[in-house]
C-alpha cells in the first residue's frame, strides 16, 4: 500500500436502504435457508425414526413368538421297572415318554406311521421328563401330568409362524403359466386343464409299424421348448401331466398317418397347473411335515386341549440346543455376564488411573503425547483385531483357556479401555480449575485434591463413559468369535469364569445361522433381550449421572 | 538455587528493561530513609540483609520477604526482580494495570504456581524466616500456613459445615467432633457468616448468595488457622454492599492475619491497605505506605495509574 493511501482520510459513510427489493430478495433468502436447514434436520431424525421403528416393529414380530412355547400333556407313568430308584439317572425315559404319547393314539400302529407320531413331540422330551424326575425322584412309580414341547414344525405350526399348506409353484413356474394363459394355449377340457400344443410326430422316435412302442416323451418337450425357448429343460414335467404323453400316444395310435406330421393336440396340464388355472392357486401340504397324515393327528391334540402355549421360561433357563424349541439363553446371559465383569474390573480400574496419570501427573512431552495418540487410536482399532491379539497371546502365549469368559472379558476389555480413558479424561478435564485451585489453597496434597475433589466431580462422566463403554463390550461378536466363544454349550452345568462359555451375540450369531424355523425367531428373541440389557444399561448410566452429578 | 538464579535474572531484566528498575529503586530507598516504622524497613536493594535468615528473626514484624523474585511462563518472564516486604498484621495491597504480574506475584506466596506445570520462580521468598522455595519446604503445610481467597467465590460442591471441616481434617486439627463443631463455628463467626448460615449449616455452600460464598471461602481459609491469607481480587464478583461487608471483615482480620490483596479497584487499596505495591508490565515500581502511594506517588508511571492514566 503506498504511503498517501495509508494517511488518506476515511472515505464517505455509506448509507445501505434496508428497504430495497434487493435487501428484501436477501431476507427472504435468509429465511428460507433457515427452514432448509430445518428441513434437512427433521427429515434425517424422521428418517432416523421410522427406520429404527421398523427395525423394532419387525424385531418384535418375529421374536415374539419364541417367548411362547408350545407344549403337549402328557399323562406319565414312571415306571419303576424303566427307572430304578437307586439310579434314576440311566432310566428309559425315552419309552415312558413315547408310552405316554402313544396312549393318545391308540389306533396308530404301524411302525412308520408311530415314527411320524413321535416327531410331533420334542426329540429333547425324554430329556425334559429326566431332568424333571432327577429333581423329584419322589415320582418314580406314579402317574404324574407333565407337559413337554413340541417339536419345532408343530411349535411353529401352532404359532401360525409356518403354514399347513404352501404354494406349489415357484414364481417363475407361475409366470410360465401365465404366459400360457396370455397365449390362449390353454383350454378347459371335461372340467380339467388342457394345453394346446402344436406336436411334430418325429419319426425317428416312433415307427410306423408299432406306434404304441414309441417315444413320445422328447416330442412334448421339443413342443415346450417351442414355446419356451430358453426355460430349463425339467419345464416339461412341471407343466404337462405325468400322462400327457399317453395322450399323444393314443392319438397316434389310432391314426398312424400323423406320424412326421406336425398335429395341434390337447394334452392334459399337471395337478399343480390346473389348480393355478381354475382356482387362481396351487397349494400343496407343507412338505416339513412329511406324510399329510400328521395333520389329522395334531388336529386331534389340538382338539383335546391337550395342547398348551405358555411364557416360555426355558428360553432364559435353558442352555442351547440342536432343537430350537428347547434351546436357551442361559449360558449365554451367563457368559456375557462373566466377560462383563471380567471387563468391567480390568478396564475400569486401569482406565482410571491411566486417565488420571495422564490428567493430572503426566509431564506434558512428546512420550506422553505419543501415548496419548496411541491411546486415541486403539479407540478406533476394529475389534476383531483385539481378537487376533487375544488369540495369539492370551490363548497362544499364555495358553489361557479357550472360550473362557475369562478370556472373553479380557480381550474385551482391551477394546473398552480406550473409550474409559478418553471418557475419564474429558471427565476429569471438565472439573473446574477453581475447584482445584481451592482444595490446593486450603493445604489439600495432590493426591488429596484428586480423591476428594476432582474424583468425585468427574464421577457421573467416569461412569457414563465405562458404561457406554461396556454396552458397546455387551453387543461386541468379532473377538469373541476369535477367541471361541461361539462354542456350542448345550449344558448348564459348566458355568463358571474358566468354562467354556458363549455370549449373547456370539449366541445371535450362531442362532442367525442355523437352518430350522424355530431359530429364526429365537433369534430374534436373542437380539430384543440383548437390546433389553443395553437399554437397561443405558438407564443405568444416566440414573448414575443424575444421582451423582453435582452443581458447582 | 538462590546464588545463582538472582544474578542471572538480574542481568535479563537489566538487559530487557533498565529505566524502570532504577526509577523503582530509588523511591523506595527514599521510602524507607524516611519511615518512622520501628521495624526498620530495608531496602530492596539490600540482598544481603533480607536472604538472612538471622535477620529476620530478629526482625519481627517482617512476615514475607522476597528478594529478586523472577517468574516466567515458559519463554515469557512474567516478573522481573521484585523486591518487597510485607508486615505483619499489615493489609498489603497489590495494584496495577492488567497483566502486571500482581496476581503472579501473590501466587508466588504460597507456591500456586507449582501447579501451571510452565511457571519457573526464581530468587528468594522468606516467610517466617523459611525460604519457600527450598526443597525440603512442604508445599502442603506452605499452603495450610499461607491461606488463599481466590478472584471467583469456589466453596466445593458439599454442605457449608463440609467446606469449613475440609482442611482441618486433612491437616488433622480436630481431635474430635465436638472440636470440629468448634473450628466451623469460630471460623464462621470470624468470616461474620455464622448469623446469617447457623441454623443450614448442612446445606450446599454453592446455593449461597455471591457474597456470602466468598465469605464462607474466607472462613475456610482461616479455619485451618494461617497466619497470612492471600486473596486475589476477592471482590471483583461482588456487588457494592457485599464488597463492603468483605471489606470489613479484611480490617477485622488484620488483628490477627497477614493480609496480602491484590485489588483492581485503587478505592479498594485505599480504603483496606496499609501498605501498596504498584506493579507495572513485570516491575514493581513503587511500594510504601498507602497514603503516600496514593497522595505523593514517587515514581511518574505510579501517579498516571492512580490518577487514571493508564490502565
Amino acid at each position: 500500500m503506498s504511503d498517501t493511501a495509508l494517511h488518506s482520510p476515511p472515505g464517505p459513510i455509506r448509507s445501505h436502504d434496508w428497504g430495497s427489493a434487493s435487501a428484501r430478495k436477501r431476507v427472504k433468502r435468509r429465511y428460507m435457508h433457515d427452514r432448509i436447514l430445518q428441513w434437512v434436520g427433521l427429515g434425517s431424525i424422521g428418517t432416523g425414526v421410522v427406520l429404527l421403528l421398523i427395525l423394532l416393529s419387525s424385531l418384535v414380530s418375529t421374536g415374539l413368538p419364541a417367548f411362547q412355547t408350545t407344549k403337549v400333556a402328557l399323562d406319565l407313568f414312571i415306571d419303576p421297572s424303566l427307572v430304578s430308584r437307586e439310579d434314576p439317572g440311566k432310566g428309559n425315559f425315552r419309552k415312558i415318554t413315547r408310552d405316554a404319547f402313544a396312549k393318545y393314539f391308540p389306533d396308530v400302529t404301524s411302525r412308520s406311521d408311530k415314527r411320524q407320531l413321535y416327531k410331533i413331540m420334542s426329540s429333547g422330551a425324554p430329556f425334559n421328563v429326566r431332568k424333571h424326575i432327577l429333581k423329584n425322584p419322589e415320582l418314580i412309580g406314579q402317574n404324574i401330568s407333565y407337559a413337554v414341547p413340541l417339536s419345532d414344525p408343530y411349535d411353529q405350526l401352532h404359532k401360525g409362524v409356518i403354514p399347513r399348506q404352501i404354494e406349489a409353484l415357484s414364481r417363475g413356474q407361475q409366470q410360465l403359466g401365465e404366459q400360457l394363459k396370455q397365449r390362449r394355449l390353454l383350454s378347459l377340457e371335461d372340467g380339467k386343464t388342457a394345453a394346446n400344443l402344436t406336436i411334430f410326430i418325429n419319426p425317428e422316435l416312433v415307427n410306423a409299424e408299432d406306434p404304441a412302442g414309441g417315444d413320445f416323451a422328447p416330442m412334448l418337450a421339443e413342443a415346450i421348448r417351442a414355446i419356451f425357448p430358453r426355460a430349463s429343460p425339467t419345464i416339461t414335467r412341471d407343466i404337462l401331466a405325468p400322462d400327457a404323453a399317453d395322450t399323444v400316444k393314443q392319438t397316434v395310435v389310432e391314426a398312424p398317418a400323423l406320424i412326421g406330421k406336425t398335429l395341434q393336440l390337447k394334452v392334459p396340464v399337471s395337478q399343480n397347473f390346473d389348480n393355478l388355472f381354475r382356482t387362481g392357486e396351487a397349494m400343496i401340504d407343507n412338505p416339513r411335515f412329511g406324510d399329510p397324515k400328521v395333520f389329522a393327528w395334531y388336529d386331534s391334540l389340538a382338539e383335546r386341549n391337550l395342547l398348551q402355549s405358555n411364557f416360555s421360561i426355558e428360553l432364559f433357563t435353558n442352555a442351547d440346543s440342536r432343537f430350537p424349541e428347547q434351546a436357551g439363553l442361559l449360558g449365554a446371559i451367563a457368559g456375557s455376564f462373566f466377560s462383563l465383569v471380567v471387563c468391567f474390573l480390568l478396564s475400569f480400574v486401569a482406565g482410571i488411573a491411566a486417565a488420571i496419570y495422564l490428567e493430572e501427573f503426566a509431564p506434558k512431552n512428546k512420550f506422553t503425547d505419543l501415548i496419548e495418540v496411541n491411546i486415541n487410536n486403539l479407540a478406533a482399532v476394529p475389534s476383531v483385531v483385539f481378537g487376533l491379539l487375544g488369540l495369539a497371546v492370551f490363548l497362544g502365549t499364555f495358553g489361557m483357556p479357550r472360550s473362557s469368559p475369562l478370556v472373553g472379558g479380557m480381550v474385551l476389555s482391551l477394546m473398552t479401555l480406550p473409550t474409559i480413558i478418553i471418557a475419564t479424561r474429558a471427565a476429569l478435564q471438565a472439573v473446574p480449575p477453581s475447584i482445584r485451585e481451592a482444595a490446593l489453597g486450603v493445604g489439600a496434597s495432590r493426591h488429596q485434591v484428586i480423591t476428594h475433589h476432582v474424583l468425585p466431580l468427574a464421577m457421573p462422566g467416569i461412569l457414563t463413559g465405562t458404561i457406554i463403554g461396556l454396552a458397546q463390550a455387551l453387543g461386541e461378536t468379532a473377538p469373541l468369535l476369535l477367541i471361541g466363544m461361539n462354542a456350542f454349550i448345550p449344558s448348564i452345568e459348566s458355568i463358571g469364569i474358566l468354562e467354556p462359555a458363549t455370549a449373547l451375540p456370539t449366541q445371535i450369531f450362531s442362532w442367525a445361522d442355523s437352518p430350522e424355523r424355530g431359530f429364526v425367531s429365537r433369534t430374534s428373541a436373542a437380539i430384543l433381550i440383548l437390546l433389553g440389557f443395553l437399554f437397561i444399561m443405558n438407564a443405568t448410566a444416566i440414573y448414575l449421572r443424575q444421582k451423582f452429578e453435582r452443581r458447582w | 538455587m538462590a546464588d545463582v538464579t538472582p544474578s542471572t535474572s538480574k542481568k535479563k531484566s537489566g538487559k530487557a528493561k533498565p529505566a524502570p528498575k532504577g526509577k523503582a529503586k530509588a523511591p523506595e530507598a527514599k521510602t524507607n530513609g524516611n519511615s518512622t516504622d520501628a521495624t526498620g524497613l530495608r531496602t530492596k536493594t539490600d540482598r544481603p540483609l533480607t536472604s538472612s535468615r538471622q535477620d529476620l528473626a530478629l526482625d519481627q514484624s517482617t512476615k514475607i520477604s522476597s528478594s529478586d523474585v523472577c517468574v516466567f511462563y515458559g519463554d515469557k518472564q512474567a516478573l522481573f526482580d521484585v523486591n518487597v516486604d510485607i508486615l505483619s498484621n499489615h493489609v498489603t495491597a497489590l495494584i496495577g494495570p492488567s497483566g502486571c504480574g500482581k496476581s503472579t506475584y501473590l501466587r508466588c506466596l504460597n507456591r500456586m504456581n507449582d501447579v501451571i506445570d510452565i511457571a519457573r520462580v526464581t530468587g528468594n521468598i522468606i516467610v517466617d524466616g523459611i525460604d519457600i522455595y527450598d526443597p525440603d519446604v512442604d508445599v502442603v503445610e506452605l499452603r495450610a500456613r499461607v491461606g488463599m481467597v481466590f478472584q471467583k467465590p469456589n466453596p466445593f460442591p458439599k454442605s457449608i459445615y463440609e467446606n469449613i471441616a475440609y482442611g482441618p481434617r486433612i491437616h488433622g486439627l480436630a481431635s474430635s467432633k465436638s472440636d470440629m463443631d468448634e473450628i466451623v463455628e469460630n471460623s464462621l463467626k470470624r468470616a461474620g457468616l455464622w448469623k446469617e448460615v447457623h441454623d443450614r449449616l448442612h446445606e450446599p455452600g454453592t446455593g449461597l448468595s455471591g457474597g456470602q460464598q466468598q465469605r464462607l471461602c474466607i472462613a475456610r481459609a482461616i479455619a485451618i488457622s494461617p497466619s497470612v491469607i492471600l486473596m486475589d481480587e476477592p471482590c471483583s464478583a461482588l456487588d457494592p454492599i457485599a464488597t463492603a461487608i468483605v471489606e470489613e471483615l479484611i480490617e477485622e482480620l488484620r488483628q490477627n492475619y497477614t493480609i496480602v490483596i491484590v485489588t483492581h479497584s485503587m478505592q479498594q487499596a485505599a480504603r483496606v491497605s496499609q501498605r501498596t505495591a504498584y506493579f507495572h508490565l513485570g516491575y514493581l515500581v513503587e511500594y510504601g505506605e498507602t497514603d503516600q502511594i496514593f497522595q505523593a506517588p514517587k515514581d511518574e508511571r505510579t501517579q498516571n495509574y492512580i490518577t487514571g492514566r493508564i490502565g
